[in-house]
This record gives structure tokens, C-alpha cells and sequence, in this order.
């Protein structure tokens, strides 16, 4: 009973950052089930808790960490930064937190890499960098990653992440979606392989582009995925909704990914896509 | 009150007691016989100058009333005035018809087109029925389904956008009203024949721009172009959603503004005191428009219009390039 409660309630939670970490910093409490988990146990668990199976947000360095092969991550267009271009008020400010927290420069980080020796181009969305919101600059990095897999013919995955806009460039964060979807419509027009994973929380302009164009799309399990995002969705007042809408699940059930993929099983998965896609690496005939 | 005045906006009132006077000493005229045509032209001028005044003084958020005004022309009106031989084609072939998002065959200036809109509605009962201009993904896949059949025949696409937003109810969800919208940027990105889309009132949103991938974006002066609806955004920023003329300001959403960024082609002149103070001249200015770019667009091979359309959305977006900025002084202190 009390689990089911839980994950009523948590369902539609989308900016839960508290990672709740007791005094010692050993010891974490997981926001769905409250368990008490030990740091490095949750660490080995690669951020899931062994209880209930709630997927901790992870940076992008930690995603690519258990993603990718050891050492084959190049980063790409790393210096690429927001301007103000609408001047818009205190966002300097909030950027320059923002950078000084994470040590990022915005939070799409896209690169080179391979995947059980498959090249491929990645991009991964860090949710701490201004909730993921796609500016010109995650718009940019985006459709360099896709033009480069173009030019050189490999596969795409992209593990999004996104609250929405990037409200303070205004207009100019609506375009990023016609930009990022012509650029995957040109790799998609070379016949190349492009996978789709979506991390809590994946919504709005990010989610109605790019992000929705995968010829394959996956997502972890519980995540917040959907076209209004959460505070839109409060203010068009969107009462009437069932416990679980737009959670994976709910994506899954009316028919708009192809699987949820436990974290642990993350990897294997994308190596069979990509395999099924490259032709590489496919195991002989026994 | 009568439901006129429920029609005008603060700012038109004085316009308004204007017009009321003029109509009066008309009504007055015709009643009585006397010629009063002097006096009338002089009201006239003095109306006229007026809202010359007043509309040269215009801030963000009025604009944002007047593109979303009740008594604003919508995309059929424009449609009856612009095209001749509308033939109005429904459903998405998958689910329904979607009431907000309206679209047929047409002939604009002798050539035959698809056209393409959102349709908002006048009364209350009107208004439910086009869902307010919000469509929902059978919407965008009906838009979808009509631009595959104008690049079949090579026939121009013509969208004309008024949306406040795509719906975001439960079922659009279901549907996939995300999916829908982002299919279409993508196959509109790459579509094998011109495209022109004009923002009439509302642009709002990933709902507008779910049919505005166009190889000339263009926008009638007093409409607007935006992310998200100023309350909103001042809800969500701001946590205050009375700061919306405020944040209408910031967030640069009127035409001349989007045009400032590169976002869109050309402004559209309305007559003074707005589109709906004159459809027909309107109509009119958006039609030339219209046509003039249509005409330059159908000289282009095809290869070459969807390479510009790539590049014009590809271009859009500002940032810099902080490596590059490094390299520079790098060398220069080298």
C-alpha cells in the first residue's frame, strides 16, 4: 500500500534534486521509497536504489562514465557558451551560478566516443545546468553532433534531458527545435542510426524536436516525460490527469517509446540497437 | 454593457468615442438631409491622427492585446479575401479532424496551393469548437498529411499560424502531440516544395512553429511571435504572473523585434488601428506579400530552396565560441 502512495505522489514530481544526504554523507535516503541507502552501495548500483528501483538524475559525466567505453569520450564544441542576446534581466547572473556549480558551460555535453568498440557521436543532457532548458547553445551542439555523425556516418545517441525553453532567449530557444529537427533530418536521410534515451525529466521544446525523432526511443524507468512541462502544465490548469501521466510508463502504454530500459541494462540495449543498425559485432552463427 | 465595449481595448477607447461621434453625425445626416460631410472629415482627421498617436506609442503587452483581440481577424477570414477556389480537405487519415487546425486546397493569384491554419473561434460556442486555435497532434498530422500532398504535386504550402498554444490535455498527450510537432519540423525542414508561413496573431509556442518551417516567415505588425505566453513565463520566473507587461517586454516577442533577430522575413503593415479595423486592407498587404516572395521562391530548384531553408533555421541562435576566443589570445599574447 504505502509504496503504491509513494509512487502516486512522486509520479509528478519533476524538479526533485534533494538528494536528502544525511549529516556524514555516507548514508542517502531515497526520495521514493525512503530507504536508507548506503552511499557506496548506491554508487555500485550505478544511482538506483536496489529497494525500489527509483533512477537518481546523474550528471553527464557520471552518465557517460557507465555508458560509454573507457577513455574513448572526446568532447566536442565544449567552448561553445550563451550570450544574452534579448538582454534579458539577471541571466548572466544565473549562468555564471550555474557554470560555478556544475563546471559545466550548458548543459547539452556532446562528443565522440565508442560503444562496445562502435564509434558513435553521444550527447547527454545534465539536468543541473538550468533543468536542462535548450538555448542556442544546446540547440547549436545538437545539430554540430548531428552534422558531424552526418559527415562521418556514424550513429547518434542522444540521452536528453530537458524542463523546457530557455525562456530568457526567447524566440531565438523556439528555433532551436526547427534546428535540431533538420539536422536530424539529414542524418536521418543518410540512413544512419540515431537512438533516443530519455532521463527524467524529458518535456516541452526538447521533447517536441529532436528528442521525439529517434528511430529508436528509449527511456528509464519513472521519468517525467511529456509536451507541457510541469509548470505549464499547472498553469494551463491541467487538473483532471491520471496518476501516472507522462511518466515512462504512460509513454509506454499509449504507444510513444519503444522500451523502459532499467539503467543497469542500459548499455547491453544500446549495443544491440546500434548492432542491429551497424551490422558490427553481431555474434556468428552458432 | 452592451458586448461592443466588452470589444475594445483601454487603449482604443478614445478611438472609439470617435468613431461613435462620426457615426452619430452620420446617422444624423441621413435622417435629416443636411449635408454635415465637412464636419465629418474633420472628426475623420482628427481620429485618424489620433490613433496615429496612440499606436505609435505602443508597448509590448498591447500588442500582445491587440494580436489576441476578439474582435482580430482569423485565418478563414484572411483565407476568403486571399484565395479563390478554397476546397477545405479534413481528417489526418489516423484519428480525426481536428477543428483547430483547418486546411484545403486553394488558388492564390491564378497558382494552385495548399493551404494550411489555425483557426480560432469568434463566440463562445465557436470557440469551444475550434478549441480555442490549440491543435492537437491529429492537428499537426492533417497539417503533415496536406504538406505531402502539395509536395506531391508541387504545389506551394501556404501556413497561416494563430495559436495561443498546441493543446497539452491529457489526450494530446496520448496521442502524441510532442511527436506530431516534431515531425513536422523535420519533414517541413526537408519538404520538397516552397513554403511560406505568416504569424497572423498569435505565434504561440512549439504549437506555432509546428507549421511555421517555412522558407519565408512572415508577421503582420501587430502580432506576435513567442516561447511562452508572458504570464506564464512571469509565473515561472518571476513568481508573479502581474508581472506580464513586464515580461512581455523582455521577452521581445512583438514583429519588429523578431525580425531584429532574425527570426522572421518581413513585417506585414496593418492599416491604422489594426488588422481589424480594416480585414479587407489587410488581406490585401498580406496577399502581395504573399505573393512577391512566392514569386521569388519558384525560381529556385528545389535543391537549392531546401538547402536555404536548412541553412536559415540552422543559422538561427546566438552564443559564442569561448575556444575560439581562447586561440585568439593565445595568439595574440604569442
Amino acid at each position: 500500500m504505502a509504496a503504491k502512495w509513494f509512487r502516486g505522489k512522486s509520479a509528478r514530481k519533476v524538479a526533485r534534486q534533494s538528494v536528502d544526504a544525511l549529516p556524514d554523507g555516507l548514508w542517502t535516503k531515497c526520495p521514493e521509497c525512503n530507504e536508507i541507502l548506503f552511499n557506496k552501495e548506491l554508487e555500485k548500483n550505478l544511482r538506483v536504489c536496489n529497494k525500489c528501483g527509483y533512477h537518481y538524475r546523474l550528471t553527464a559525466w557520471e552518465r557517460l562514465q557507465i555508458t560509454v567505453d573507457d577513455g574513448t569520450f572526446q568532447e566536442i564544441n565544449a567552448g561553445l557558451a550563451s550570450v544574452n542576446p534579448l538582454g534579458f534581466p539577471e541571466y548572466e547572473e544565473k549562468l555564471a551560478g550555474d557554470r560555478q556549480k556544475t563546471g559545466l558551460q550548458d548543459p547539452m555535453v556532446t562528443g565522440t566516443a565508442e560503444i562496445s568498440g562502435i564509434p558513435i557521436v553521444i550527447g547527454v543532457a545534465d539536468f543541473s545546468f538550468r533543468g536542462a532548458s535548450m538555448g542556442s547553445v544546446y540547440g547549436e551542439k545538437v545539430a554540430r553532433a548531428f552534422e558531424l555523425a552526418t559527415d562521418q556516418k556514424l550513429p547518434v545517441i542522444m540521452f536528453t534531458a530537458s524542463g523546457g525553453a530557455r525562456m530568457q532567449e526567447g524566440i531565438l530557444s523556439l528555433m532551436q527545435m526547427a534546428k535540431t529537427a533538420a539536422a536530424v533530418g539529414k542524418h536521418d536521410r543518410a540512413r544512419l542510426p540515431y537512438i533516443v534515451v530519455f532521463t527524467n525529466p524529458t518535456t516541452a521544446g526538447v521533447h517536441a524536436s529532436f528528442a521525439s525523432l529517434g528511430d529508436f526511443i528509449l527511456a528509464e524507468p519513472g521519468a517525467l516525460i511529456g509536451f507541457a512541462g510541469a509548470r505549464v502544465a499547472k498553469q494551463a490548469g491541467l487538473i483532471h490527469r491520471p496518476d501516472n501521466f507522462q511518466t515512462s510508463e504512460f509513454q509506454l502504454e499509449h504507444g510513444q517509446i519503444d522500451r523502459i530500459v532499467p539503467r543497469r541494462e542500459m548499455k547491453s540495449t544500446l549495443v544491440k540497437l546500434l548492432q542491429f543498425c551497424t551490422g558490427e559485432g553481431i555474434k556468428d552463427a552458432a | 454593457m452592451p458586448p461592443s465595449v466588452w470589444n475594445i481595448l483601454d487603449f482604443e477607447k478614445p478611438i472609439a468615442e470617435l468613431d461613435e461621434q462620426i457615426a452619430e453625425i452620420k446617422r444624423l445626416t441621413q435622417e435629416q438631409g443636411q449635408d454635415r460631410s465637412e464636419d465629418i472629415a474633420a472628426l475623420e482627421r482628427d481620429r485618424d491622427r489620433l490613433i496615429q498617436e496612440i499606436f505609435s506609442n505602443l508597448t509590448a503587452w498591447d500588442r500582445v492585446l491587440l494580436a489576441r483581440h476578439p474582435k482580430r481577424p482569423y485565418t478563414l477570414d484572411y483565407a476568403r479575401l486571399i484565395f479563390d477556389d478554397y476546397v477545405e480537405l479534413h481528417g489526418d487519415r489516423l484519428f480525426s479532424d481536428d477543428k483547430a487546425m483547418v486546411g484545403g486546397i486553394a488558388v492564390l493569384d491564378g497558382q494552385p496551393v495548399v493551404f494550411i491554419g489555425q483557426q480560432k473561434g469568434r463566440d463562445l460556442k465557436d470557440r469551444q469548437y475550434r478549441n480555442f486555435g490549440s491543435a492537437k497532434p491529429e492537428g499537426y498530422r492533417k497539417a503533415l498529411r496536406l504538406m505531402r500532398l502539395a509536395e506531391k504535386f508541387r504545389r506551394p504550402v501556404i501556413c497561416l499560424v494563430d495559436t495561443p498554444a498546441a493543446d497539452c490535455s491529457v489526450e494530446a498527450e496520448e496521442r502524441g502531440i510532442s511527436e506530431s510537432i516534431a515531425r513536422n519540423l523535420m519533414e517541413m525542414s526537408r519538404l520538397e516544395t516552397p513554403i511560406i508561413a505568416a504569424i497572423l496573431g498569435e505565434g504561440g509556442s512549439g504549437g506555432a512553429i509546428g507549421i511555421a518551417v517555412a522558407d519565408r516567415v512572415l508577421m503582420l505588425e501587430n502580432s506576435i511571435y513567442s516561447v511562452i505566453p508572458p504570464e506564464g513565463c512571469a509565473a515561472i520566473l518571476w513568481g508573479d504572473p502581474t508581472r506580464h507587461k513586464e515580461m512581455a517586454e523582455a521577452l521581445k516577442i512583438t514583429s519588429a523585434e523578431a525580425l531584429k533577430l532574425g527570426v522572421i522575413d518581413e513585417v506585414i503593415p496593418e492599416p491604422l488601428g489594426g488588422a481589424h479595423r480594416n480585414v479587407e486592407q489587410t488581406a490585401k498587404n498580406l496577399k502581395a506579400a504573399i505573393i512577391r516572395h512566392l514569386n521569388e521562391l519558384n525560381k529556385l530548384p528545389i535543391d537549392e530552396l531546401t538547402d536555404k531553408r536548412y541553412a536559415k533555421f540552422r543559422a538561427m541562435g546566438e552564443f559564442e565560441d569561448l575556444s575560439l576566443a581562447e586561440a585568439q589570445d593565445a595568439a595574440a599574447s604569442g
